[in-house]
């Protein structure tokens, strides 16, 4: 047997490899058969794809959003009329808790991270993400955290202390039942999850880009996903953490948040914050990556002034970690700290800005044509604007003071979320679904949708601002007659109804292109980037070849040939790694294999968590199984004793 | 329309494995480290707000943490880093014996450590129920025994992976490599947690 260090030396032994000798059709044929999924149903639920996974992801969320978005119509109907008796006070709690959890921890962020984990590896030219095994896991983390809250809202256990569970409402002494530990477990969930995925992407991205395509010469989109993915790695602790003191408060008598034995319940909002306001812009600027590549696309020329748009997202990543405390407002602060995260939280709209003049430059400059995922675009302009500014509002103390907990915050983040987030997404769902299925969506139903969303969104939101200023506070199921607030309440139901009617015909749309739409060549937008050098929908190799990247707009400067590199196996799954900065090739890297395992550390870890709602000993003796489960995983399968192969 | 292929570089000689920072699990464990020490800075963070809130630390009638479990445990802990340099050393040489040699040690060593963490619950002089600085206290122990014992059975499973034909794999060893830096991680994390577990509560009285 030859040592080690020497069989690290050996040269190249002669397996197949892609190249001028092996390409076109054969080349896919093996290809096809080393990164297939295995058959059947195990396969599917072994596959470590990140096109499945990131599919999988973007559906659940999707089903999440129309799960939240029927209790906001329940809400709204209740709220139609005054003294209105559909829903009455507890269940209206729970509905509201419900609403915001889900679309903030089990749609909005998840949705963002699957679209991440679907289109990153395609834009910057690779085979595979990163340990695909762990992001399998995180969907299935995410899946098992979605069961397990909603499962419960049915059994009617649901939370029903609002969206950030604040203590002492929170805490053993009020939130009395399971509903508080449910929610508090589903954090834990959720958090696993995105960490999981945002490591993967991270690494991705880090490592794995195209030989060429340095820092300077990634996708805006693919920026947008670094910086969302750091955050979530600076962000997430914090809320795991507090939900985790808060969980602990309640099951085994510890004091974190009890002011009675020395804690302080403020500790909660701190922590909660300090995650919860990243949280919006890991929300937000994944859509802002969206918007990049769409106006680049449809002006059909590249972003003006790209080093300022990757610069205001790195900036908005940092500056984000500094606002928390506006949240934090009416709970009283020293005097200097109520300038001082005035000042922050006004500040961060300086970079958001600069990326908007930097969009409206792109399209001046270019040849705008109004499609589906352009209109989506300027609706965002349009609504996020309004949104930004009633925020920079609310970042003055006196006013916020006057405003906090009325319909007023309701409307100021419905238009930060919905227009800043949910019509770009749209937008890129409209985009990108070619890629996913091979055929468009009709434009005709896409118009029709676009225009009752944006329309009936205003509708809904608008009037809030009204009903809050008129005095009207958030998370109240009812309001007494002859305060002014009948008309703007019933504008909003009626605006809601029109919404929820066009997302309907959003998915309408969405079941029958994927059915009968127009089938699309590989690029059917002349788009510049790299997801589309590949067919439609991509092979789960992605690419028969790795592209070789020379500038920002490799479609756009590519003849009729693409340059690539070759030697890569074939036989065996097989990446490149290059460089961080500069992406020089520099590591052929095996990629892991389809698994059974990532399912089977979920069942073994949700039946940790599950348990441990009831008893802290769950924790010890669900380590156990937990710990087996991942040695599975991580135990390789044949030793590669082939040096440098 | 796919664009046809224009081939450039050949990459079949590239290397199959690199150390450290070419490595992508590398990464994977640098995430990994950022995000457990935004666990323990946070944790931290927390410590001082609920010190805040008191006049004394450790507020009386409890008294301060007994120190000799806790300093024999980093005692223990520092000179594991022996052990330990001593493996990342023969992996970055590809000297399997060696690794082979002091794994066992490492999860000796392992074992030692969790025990001593026993006697060092034990001599907290607070329960974690009884106030805020129990929780605390309670908690950044706790927190640091998960790495403790995470990084314990890691270090057995790849022990019993090396002892089989896979330690000859190259890739084994960037593994064996990256699993000693995450040792320097955990006891890392251990010094700023040593002092406030043991030496803020006597300092502030
Ligand atoms: C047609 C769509 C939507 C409608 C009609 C709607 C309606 C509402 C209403 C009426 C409330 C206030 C309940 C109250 O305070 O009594 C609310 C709260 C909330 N909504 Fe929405 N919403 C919609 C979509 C969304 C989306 C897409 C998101 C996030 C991405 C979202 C996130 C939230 C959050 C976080 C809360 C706060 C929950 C709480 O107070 O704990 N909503 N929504
Ligand atoms: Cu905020």
């Amino acid at each position: 047997m030859k040592s080690a260090a020497e069989r690290a030396k050996l040269p190249p032994a002669d397996v197949p490899r892609d190249g001028p000798n092996l390409t076109g059709e054969e080349l896919e044929t093996k290809l096809s058969t080393t990164w297939s999924n295995p058959p059947g149903f195990v396969g599917w639920l072994s596959s470590v794809d990140h096109k499945d996974i990131g599919r999988r992801y973007v559906i659940t969320a999707l089903v999440f959003l129309a799960l939240a978005g029927v209790l906001a119509i329940a809400m709204r109907l209740q709220l139609a009329r005054p003294d209105n008796d559909l829903i009455g006070a507890a269940r209206y709690n729970e509905i509201f808790t419900m609403h915001g959890t889900t679309m903030m921890f089990l749609f909005a962020v998840p949705v963002m991270q699957g679209m991440q984990i679907y289109l990153t590896p395609l834009m910057i030219g690779t085979r595979s993400n990163a340990f695909p095994r762990l992001n399998a896991f995180s969907y299935w983390m995410y899946l098992a955290g979605g069961l397990l809250l909603w499962i419960a809202f049915v059994l009617n256990v649901g939370p029903d202390v609002g969206w950030f569970a604040y203590p002492p409402l929170s805490g053993p002494q009020f939130g009395v039942g399971k509903r508080v530990d449910i929610w508090a477990q589903m954090i834990t969930f959720t958090e696993v999850a995105a960490l999981a995925a945002a490591v993967s992407l991270t690494a991705t991205i880090l490592k794995q880009k195209a030989p060429g395509m340095s820092l300077a010469r990634m996708p805006i989109f693919v920026w947008a996903t670094l910086v969302t993915s750091l955050m979530v790695i600076f962000s997430m602790p914090s809320v795991a953490l507090a939900s985790g003191m808060l969980l602990s408060d309640r099951l085994v008598g510890t004091h974190f948040y009890n002011p009675a034995e020395r804690g302080d319940a403020l500790l909660w909002q701190h922590l909660f914050w300090f995650f919860g306001h990243p949280e919006v812009y890991i929300i937000f600027l994944p859509a802002t990556g969206f918007v990049s590549e769409i106006v680049a696309t449809f002006s059909r020329r590249s972003i003006v002034m790209y080093p300022i748009v990757v610069m205001s997202l790195v900036a908005t990543g940092i500056l984000a970690f500094g606002l928390w405390v506006h949240h934090m407002f009416a709970t009283g602060l020293p005097r200097i700290g109520y300038s001082f995260y005035t000042a922050a939280s006004m500040s961060v709209s300086i970079p958001t800005g600069l990326q908007i003049f930097c969009w409206i430059a792109t399209l001046w400059e270019g040849r705008p044509q109004l499609k589906v995922p352009l209109l989506y675009v300027i609706g965002f302009i349009f609504t996020f604007v309004i949104g930004g500014l009633t925020g920079v509002m609310i970042a003055a103390v006196p006013l916020d003071l006057q405003l906090h907990d009325t319909y007023f915050i309701v409307a100021h983040f419905h238009y930060v979320l919905i227009g800043g987030a949910v019509f770009p997404l749209l937008g890129a769902i409209t985009y990108w679904f070619p890629k996913a299925t091979g055929r468009l969506m009709s434009e005709t139903l896409g118009k029709i949708a676009f225009w009752m969303i944006f329309l009936g969104f205003q509708l809904a939101f608008f009037p809030m601002h009204i009903a809050g200023i008129y005095g009207m506070p958030r998370r109240v199921y009812t309001y007494p007659a002859g305060m002014g607030l009948e008309l703007p309440n019933m504008l909003s139901t009626l605006g809601s109804l029109v919404v929820s009617t066009a997302v309907l015909l959003f998915v309408v749309n969405l079941v029958i292109s994927a059915r009968s739409g127009r089938r699309a060549a590989p690029n059917p937008w002349g788009a510049p980037s790299l997801e589309w050098a590949t067919s439609c929908p991509p092979p789960p190799y992605n690419f028969p070849h790795i592209p070789l990247v020379s500038s920002r707009t490799p479609l756009w400067d590519a003849g009729e040939k693409l340059p690539v590199v070759h030697g890569l196996r074939v036989e065996d799954r097989e990446l490149v790694l290059t460089t961080v900065m500069s992406a020089e090739p520099d590591v052929r890297e095996p990629s892991p294999e389809p698994s059974p395992w990532p399912l089977i550390g979920t069942v073994a870890t949700t039946a940790m968590f599950v348990c441990s709602i009831f008893s802290p000993w769950a924790v010890l003796v669900g380590v156990v199984p937990v710990a087996l489960a991942l040695t599975a995983w991580f135990w390789p399968k044949s030793p590669r004793l082939s040096g440098s192969l | 329309m796919r664009h046809e292929p224009e081939f450039a570089d050949d990459l079949s000689a590239l290397r199959t494995h690199a150390f450290s920072y070419r490595s992508l699990t590398w990464w994977g464990i640098i995430a990994f480290m950022v995000i457990e020490g935004a666990f323990f800075a946070l944790a931290m963070a927390a410590y001082f707000f609920l010190m805040a809130q008191e006049q004394e630390w450790a507020p009386r009638p409890w008294s301060p943490p007994d120190l000799l479990a806790g300093t024999l445990f980093t005692a223990v802990m520092l000179l594991s880093e022996v052990p330990n340099t001593m493996i990342k050393r023969a992996a970055n040489a590809y000297d399997v014996a060696a690794v082979r040699k002091l794994l066992p040690v490492m999860s000796a060593i392992g074992l030692l450590l969790v025990i001593i963490r026993g006697f060092e619950f034990n001599s907290l002089n607070v329960f974690w129920y009884d106030n805020a600085y129990g929780s605390i206290i309670w908690a950044l122990l706790f927190l640091h025994t998960t790495h403790i014992v995470t990084d314990w059975g890691d270090t057995l499973v790849l022990w019993q992976l090396m002892k089989t034909p896979h330690g000859e794999d190259p890739r084994r060893l960037v593994d064996t490599d990256e699993n000693a830096l995450y040792w320097r991680f955990v006891w890392l994390t251990w010094l700023p947690i040593y002092v406030l577990i043991y030496w803020v509560p006597r300092l502030f009285r």
